[in-house]
């Protein structure tokens, strides 16, 4: 067996047992773990194919921001995941049935595969050599000329669920003390201090 | 490319940006800039229909053929945009009498006609994608904007779920039907596909699936009467009339040009949906006594019934589908004005017996509901009648027979249904009475009973402008 090919089922089944490991996990943070470690084998297997700058986008963003915003999320929230599963057993008969209409479906479609003769013309934006360009620039070549509608509407996705959040989720409280930078800075002496003349032996 | 070829998709640069510069008006100016935002929410959309009847009626390409501005989005782009803005002018006055003031409403309203408009011109599989989340997205939002209200949120999380879920399953489905064909546009989907493969039909169906859960196509329609109910009722009407109508569209255009070269394989799936939507919307809807759950049942038939003129995936079956969705928008527009209308000192009501003795308290409201829930039953000469005629007829002359008649039938137990509130309007003795009905809402109504009534007098510009967007598809 070549190098590449131990490493590609290396990466392949250790992705795919974290991946199962994500949901049969008890504790939900060892669950955030076992997706992260999903995350970092699916980053390997990008590696192996020559893109080394989608490998390392799925380590910084994945594993280095969404998968420790779930862990804070996780930790935070006061769920009971425990009996959130009680009835979890009580589904598993047709859950079964289900996962095994699609196995033999998916056993199905690999068994009938065959390339197509026109697909090597179909595509539309081949990989280019990697010996002349970068993969960050062959994706920057066509990310912003040929999908920018693509990249755009994107945008607008991410807009509409920031909107979201905040109409969904933040209140406005009238009883809360707020900070008024302007109003510090324009604190003087006789506005911050009062001098009292204090009597000896009498008090305030 | 040069800021002139982008003039084809000028009416949803203007919704866009339009959303934006409106959301920055209310982040600045606060709450009390409810009213401004809403009527430019208004004005971005009048100018966005004025610049599509503009528009050149050659189709124009754009983006390397993903976007595609024919004669079938231009007719589809003009029902979203009809939808949206009814929706949005029957919304004000129900969002002031909840004292509900979030000038977020009409912003997200905005974006979302965005997704839908990128739906029907979507010509790949991308930007088919995209659109259909954009738009779903913010219809998750607006299902959970009354924030307070336990069933509202319930709604939108319920909706949140389910959608995602059926993401999935069209993803999945997409990614297979690029992998056997090796392309994502429709055209070079339709050139590869000569012939059904397993893995390609296999893709079909969950392609297929997904699409059925945005028009809330039994079996995928379970979300429907619960978020129907839960949402704020303008919400709900909104969501029964642009973006199902923007779904369907999407489902005419991904079956009839990616796939007509293996039309036996989906015209199965489309025979199979069409009739369990129809007979399922017509059983489940007779015990309900909630008007916004009997109307989801009713619309989830309605689905049933313009899929019945995709089934035989002609110009005409397709001519057919899209004066349903006219019609249906019209129709579905007038009955949630009603719906809003209900309201007494108490608040919002929702049960359908409280309708009793409507002729007797509010004559005119109820003769047009009365003309409405005749036209939804499909009864002559209103305008639902047409519809449902052109669909069947369409059926007929693509041998889809047995279809034709399950879909007579069941809009004769349909019309059950409806014809039980008319008598309850008419019949029953008298419960109290509605608040007077708010303008805004007045005005909707009388544009959608006008349409339904009197549409038998002179259909012809709505057949053709059908007919000639159907045939930029073929």
């Amino acid at each position: 067996m070549t190098v590449p090919a131990f490493f590609f089922y290396l990466f392949s089944a250790v992705a795919v047992a974290s991946a199962f490991m994500v949901i049969a996990g008890r504790n939900p943070v060892h669950s955030v773990l076992w997706l992260i470690l999903t995350f970092v084998n699916a980053a390997g297997l990008f590696l192996l194919i020559g893109a080394e700058f989608l490998a390392m986008i799925l380590v910084v963003v994945y594993v280095g921001a969404v998968a420790v915003l779930f862990l804070f999320v996780v930790m935070m929230l006061d769920v009971d995941f425990a009996e959130l599963r009680e009835g979890f057993l009580q589904y598993l008969p047709i859950g079964a049935l289900v996962g095994l209409v699609f196995l033999v479906e998916l056993v199905l479609v690999v068994g009938t595969w065959a390339v197509g003769p026109g697909i090597a013309s179909a595509i539309k934006a081949p990989i280019p050599n990697a010996s002349q360009v970068t993969n960050t620039e062959a994706i920057g070549r066509v990310l912003y000329t040929t999908y920018v509608h693509y990249f755009q509407i994107a945008g607008l996705v991410l807009l509409v669920a920031m909107i979201g959040a905040i109409v969904l989720t933040l209140h406005h409280r009238v009883n809360v003390k707020r900070q008024n930078i302007s109003s510090q800075n324009a604190r003087t002496r006789d506005t911050a201090i009062e001098v009292v003349k204090v009597k000896t032996g009498e008090g305030i | 490319m040069t800021l002139n070829s982008l003039m084809p998709v000028l009416p949803e640069l203007v919704v866009v940006i339009g959303a934006m510069l409106l959301l920055m008006l209310g982040v600045f100016r606060g709450e009390g800039s409810t009213p401004i935002v809403e009527v430019g929410a208004l004005v971005v959309i009048a100018i966005a229909a004025v610049l599509i009847f503009m528009q050149p009626s050659a189709p124009a390409e754009l983006f390397g053929g993903s976007i595609v501005i024919d004669a079938f989005a231009r007719f589809f782009k003009i029902l979203i945009l009809i939808g949206a803005a009814a929706a949005l002018v029957m919304s004000m006055p129900f969002w002031r009498n909840h004292k509900l003031n979030r000038f977020e409403f009409s912003v997200v309203v905005l974006l979302s006609v965005a997704g839908m408009m990128v739906m029907v011109s979507a010509r790949d599989l991308i930007a088919l994608y995209l659109g259909i989340e954009l738009m779903s997205l913010a219809l998750y939002v607006i299902a959970a904007i009354d924030r307070e209200n336990v069933r509202s949120t319930e709604a939108g999380l319920k909706y949140f779920v389910l959608g995602a879920l059926s993401s999935g399953m069209l993803l999945y489905g997409a990614s297979l039907v690029y992998g056997f064909t090796g392309t994502v546009s429709f055209a070079g989907i339709a050139a590869a596909a000569k012939s059904p493969s397993t893995g390609l039909v296999f893709g079909i169906v969950f392609l297929f699936a997904g699409l059925a859960f945005k028009v809330s196509a039994v079996p995928f329609h379970m979300w429907t009467p619960d978020v129907y109910e839960g949402a704020p009722t303008p919400v709900t009407a909104f969501f029964a009339a642009a973006p199902k109508v923007a779904a369907i569209a999407l489902f005419v255009r991904v079956a009839v040009s990616a796939f007509p070269n293996i039309a036996l394989s989906w015209q199965q799936i489309i025979v199979f949906i069409s009739i369990a939507s129809m007979v399922l919307g017509a059983f489940a809807a007779i015990g309900q006594k909630n008007i916004k759950r009997l109307l989801a049942y009713s619309s989830i038939g309605h689905v049933g019934f313009a899929l019945v003129g995709l089934a035989p995936g002609t110009a005409e079956g397709v001519s057919g589908v899209l004066i349903y969705m006219t019609i249906y928008l019209a129709m579905t527009l007038g009955t949630f004005a009603v719906v809003i209308a209900m309201r007494r000192d108490g608040g919002q009501i929702e049960e359908i017996d409280q309708l009793a003795g409507l002729s007797r308290t509010q004559p005119v409201m109820a003769f047009v509901l009365a003309a409405l829930l005749f036209s939804l039953a499909g009864i002559p000469p209103l305008a639902g009648f047409f519809a449902k005629f052109y669909v069947f007829l369409a059926a007929i002359q693509g041998k889809f027979y047995a279809l034709a008649v399950i879909g007579v039938l069941a809009s004769v137990v349909g019309a059950y249904y409806y014809l039980r509130i008319v008598k309850i309007m008419y019949i029953d003795e008298p419960a109290q009475r509605f608040l007077p009905m708010p303008r805004a809402v007045a005005f909707v109504l009388a544009l959608s009973g006008a349409f339904t009534i009197l549409f038998f007098v002179y259909p012809g510009p709505l057949v053709a402008a059908a007919d000639a967007a159907a045939k930029s598809l073929f």
